[in-house]
């Protein structure tokens, strides 16, 4: 029983980073209808980012987190000025094509100014068990509660502020939202600043367990894409419940079914199967394509 | 969002042959004599039997080896307009049925190209018929998981004593057949890997050309015009995919016997993205666009290697984005423009 507990809670600060991750593929998806494939190797680097600035320069965790979080932010924001904006009426392959070369260049670019070797990233959170329990240690109490900060920002920012009520006019429908005054084209940008800005959240709080190489989201960003599937690709309340159901689902089945050594397998039929069954997801909105 | 995916605006389709007979014909020719045409070129590989000339014929077996693979990535993303990031399983797969026949089967090598090519034409099939439920990012989601897993399925403890784990397998290099002495282990490989791609080029013009090409690019172009004119997209979209499955297949078993070994690292989604780099940089929806790529993918990583690790997969990454931009119809679209 107590094995099992221990599987649910390790599950569950797993899911976090999941969902987090999912959080910053479904901001994209919901603004642009595309899937960004670099998303991970965006995080991973806006890791190693924060880890320079923690170990070179010497900042205080938080200030690094926070200036980070900045950082990824205006190279989100850049990004989409200057690569996809371009692109935005090419064909999907185009822009997949596009992903992949950010995906590479991201790793390149790692593994030129990092080096592959593999690093260790400091956690801010004490390192004895929070009130004597066995289960879970405070980074993961840590993960899940940012995580679910995050999420509940994220609302509060798309409820109730103009320029989030914006954000969401220019995604559900850009021609109206441009009638009405909104700057698209500004919002897409801001948004993809944001997926970047979450991307390295869920990065720097994962690269404390697994830690910090180029390769270190490439599993990383399977499950957040089962995640988001799972809880539906254009919802973000449910990309983080799917991220935590497919952390503990994958926790159990890594213990008791199948062994660690198949995990990534897991993921791609939760993906495939997701995407047979039940397209839209637990929570998402079923597409209907007018011809 | 309909679901016309398609590389459509990138492709100039059904068009007349990129190359006539004769300049085919002089290529051919030219890939036939390169084993004695590399000293005569390169003066320093003189005494064809050096370890350097060995290397370079080599290296331009893994560039035919590379087409094949390309080739069957285009039939699929090319022509038929389903985009996959996953190649590289199939490669694996072939390549290692092509081990796992010889090494625990001992079934000659050259058997084992058909067999890698059938087996992977019925995994390419199966994984399609779902697959062709899915379009655009879906599709591109799906095979690229399969990259992502393919490594790790290969070093699955219980199916170690099929696939040697994370060791892999050591495969015999094969010796020129009929104790022919003119020739060494390198240079029959490179003209063994050149017959099959030729085989397999053939197959594919005439597969493009034909009937079954037709209903392929119809499909990618506009998949309900397609289906309203009698066309079995559901058959067509999963058999491409099957097809184009064959030809990677073909082509990892061919690199499993030039290399001589095979192992899960070497598999990784990079791979996948190789041939993803070999395809957009040589031309999407072009048969010649495959040798491109196929040239680009092994050569430009070993000059880029001097300057750092990192370089090539930097370069790759750039020629990817700038290819969207400015050459959208690859190597092959290029040559076609300039020719008029």
């Amino acid at each position: 029983m107590e094995a099992f507990l221990h599987q649910i809670f390790s599950g569950l600060a797993a899911g976090g980073i999941y969902a987090s991750v999912a959080l910053a593929l479904v901001m994209i998806y919901t603004a642009t209808h595309h899937i960004n494939f670099a998303q991970g190797e965006m995080a991973m680097f806006a890791t190693y980012i924060g880890w320079a600035l923690i170990e070179q320069v010497g900042l205080p965790y938080w200030v690094a987190f926070f200036l980070t979080i900045a950082i990824a932010f205006v190279a989100g924001f850049t990004i989409e000025r200057i690569v996809l904006r371009p692109l935005a009426d090419k064909p999907v392959l185009s822009i997949i094509i596009a992903f992949i070369g950010l995906l590479v260049i991201f790793n390149a670019l790692a593994g030129f100014f990092f080096s592959y070797t593999i690093k260790a990233f400091p956690s801010p959170f004490p390192t004895s068990p929070p009130f004597g329990n066995k289960f879970l240690s405070w980074h993961d109490l840590g993960t899940v509660g940012i995580t679910v900060m995050v999420l509940l920002l994220l609302f509060g920012f798309f409820r109730f502020t103009p320029l989030g009520l914006a954000m969401r006019a220019a995604a559900f429908n850009p021609e109206s939202a441009r009638l009405v005054g909104i700057r698209v084209g500004l919002m897409l940008a801001l948004g993809w600043g944001l997926a970047a800005s979450i991307g390295g959240i869920a990065g720097m709080l994962v690269a404390h367990v697994v830690y910090l190489d180029p390769n270190m989201m490439s599993g990383i960003l399977l499950y957040g894409f089962a995640s988001a599937l799972l809880g539906g690709i254009d919802n973000p309340g449910g990309a983080v419940v799917g991220g935590f159901i497919v952390g503990v689902a994958e926790n159990l089945l890594g213990a008791y079914v199948i062994g660690t050594e198949l995990k990534l397998s897991v993921a791609l039929v939760l993906i495939i199967g997701v995407l047979l069954v039940r397209p839209a997801g637990l929570f998402g909105r079923r597409l209907v394509t007018r011809v | 969002m309909t679901s016309n995916q398609a590389a459509a605006p990138l492709a100039t389709p059904l068009a007349k042959p990129a190359t006539s007979w004769v300049t085919t014909g002089i290529f051919i020719a030219v890939l036939f004599a390169l084993p004695y045409l590399l000293p005569v070129v390169l003066p320093e590989l003189e005494g064809i039997i050096t370890l350097k000339a060995n290397f370079m014929i080599f290296q331009f077996t893994l560039v035919i080896i590379y087409a094949i693979a390309i080739l069957g990535l285009n039939i699929v993303t090319g022509y038929s307009g389903q985009i996959s990031l996953g190649h590289g399983a199939f490669y694996a797969i072939g390549a290692y049925t092509a081990a796992v026949l010889m090494d625990k089967l001992d079934v000659p090598y050259w058997a084992t190209v058909p067999v890698s090519g059938a087996l992977c034409m019925v995994v390419g099939f199966l994984f399609g018929l779902p697959a062709l439920r899915l379009t655009g990012h879906y599709l591109a989601l799906a095979t690229f998981a399969l990259a992502l897993a393919v490594p790790q399925l290969l070093k699955y403890k219980h199916i170690e004593w099929l696939t040697g784990g994370v060791q892999g397998i050591v495969i015999l290099k094969p010796d020129a057949p009929f104790g022919i002495k003119f020739m060494n282990a390198d240079q029959w490989l490179y003209y063994f890997c050149l017959f099959v791609a030729c085989i397999m080029f053939w197959l594919a013009m005439n597969l493009i050309r034909g009937r079954f090409g037709r209903a392929m690019i119809a499909i990618r172009d506009h998949p309900i015009a397609a289906e309203a004119m009698g066309v079995n997209n559901a058959m067509v979209k999963s058999m491409a995919f099957g097809i184009s499955a064959a030809y990677t297949g073909v082509a990892g078993a061919l690199g499993a016997i030039a290399i001589a070994f095979v192992a899960p690292d070497s598999f990784t989604v990079f791979l996948s993205i190789s041939f993803l780099v070999g395809l957009v940089i040589g031309g999407l929806a072009s048969i010649s666009g495959a040798i491109f790529g196929a040239i680009f993918i092994q050569f430009v990583p070993n000059i880029a290697d001097s300057i750092s690790k990192a370089a090539p997969w930097a370069i790759y990454g750039m020629f990817l984005i700038a290819a969207v931009y400015v050459m959208p119809t690859g190597a092959a679209g290029l040559v076609r423009r300039l020719r008029g």
